[in-house]
């Protein structure tokens, strides 16, 4: 999967020719810099290493910066292997654009969903709750239920879904088609919505 | 939202002519019947409008027959054609509601004269 690394904007929605409307996410992909190429010959397995975004040179360490340096690279913000690039045609110190993509393409999106805090079982799993309110039952309508069994096996077993954090993960929402590509802003507009936060960092893979 | 509207500015619609809550409008909605396309009219007063920018919506509402009917157009859709502003209302409020709930000489709306 050849890809790029992006920031999503936030969500809009486009109108198509038949007069629907879809909605869209707007995400800005790149100029992404091809740091390094792996292969097979040297690394066991073919990628290639995209930087995105600027940082400061005293806010990299200096190993890194040593490794731009040999480059005569500028240090990225962000590093992230792609396989499924043609390594052939690229090599160190280019750019990759958003021209990558094209209309009607179909696409996934890799990124860190927004943080929910502490959440009971009913919003993080998805669970239905205790029964109804008669027969003397209260205050129970969100609780898990049971959790175990009692003389056997006598604990709860690893795993077992219960309350605790929720978002935060990294999610991939497959099958985005993209909308619309203007190159000259480095904009992909993809239909649907994408995870994380307006601002946040997504992985953009075709 | 603002900084996401430049990339969808092509689409908003600047053809249209302005109108606002209580006016008479006459909607031409283009319609696909089969092949053909035809355009088709609906008329009736504005009595909301809601959003802005590409996601702007407004509702006309009429009296067809006895009952009243209710539409919701997408400002900025390419199904509409074109708006005519028949009258202009004199109104006090944004949203016209309470219009539902009169009916007859009641739920008239006092046009303005120039």
């Amino acid at each position: 999967m050849s890809g790029l690394l992006g920031k999503k904007l936030g969500m809009t929605s486009v109108f198509t020719e038949d007069g629907k409307k879809l909605p869209v996410t707007v995400i800005e992909a790149g100029p992404c810099k091809v740091v390094a190429i792996k292969s097979v010959e040297t690394d066991g397995y073919d990628a290639m290493q995209l930087g995105y975004g600027e940082i400061k040179e005293k806010k990299v360490n200096k190993p890194l910066l040593g490794m731009f340096v040999k480059k005569g690279l500028k240090p990225s913000r962000l590093l992230k292997e792609f396989k499924g690039f043609d390594t052939a045609d690229h090599k160190v110190g280019d750019d990759l654009t958003v021209e990558l993509f094209k209309e009607e393409d179909v696409v996934s999106v890799t990124g860190t969903s927004k943080g929910k805090g502490f959440q009971g079982v009913m919003k993080r799993h998805g669970f239905g709750g205790v029964g109804g309110t008669t027969h003397g039952q209260k205050d129970r309508l969100r609780a898990p239920g049971s959790i175990g069994q009692s003389s056997w096996p006598s604990r709860v077993f690893k795993g077992t879904r219960m309350a605790g954090r929720m978002g935060g993960d990294q999610v991939t929402v497959k099958n985005l088609s993209v909308v619309k590509v203007i190159p000259e802003k480095n904009i992909i507009l993809v239909k649907g919505s994408v995870p994380g936060a307006v601002n946040s960092i997504v992985e953009i893979n075709k | 939202m603002d900084k996401l509207k430049e990339f969808v500015q092509d689409q908003i619609r600047e053809d249209l002519p302005k109108f606002k809550s209580g006016d008479h409008v006459r909607v031409h909605v283009r319609v696909i019947e089969g092949e053909k396309e035809r355009i088709q009219p609906f008329e009736g007063d504005v009595i909301a409008i809601k959003n802005s920018g590409i996601n702007k919506t407004f509702t006309v509402r009429k009296i067809s027959s006895g009952v009243g009917v209710e539409r919701i157009f997408p400002f900025n859709s390419p199904k509409i054609a074109s708006i005519d502003v028949l009258k202009e209302g004199m109104v006090r409020r944004a949203k016209l509601y309470y219009l539902r709930k009169l009916s007859g000489k009641a739920a008239r709306i006092k046009s303005k004269t120039r």
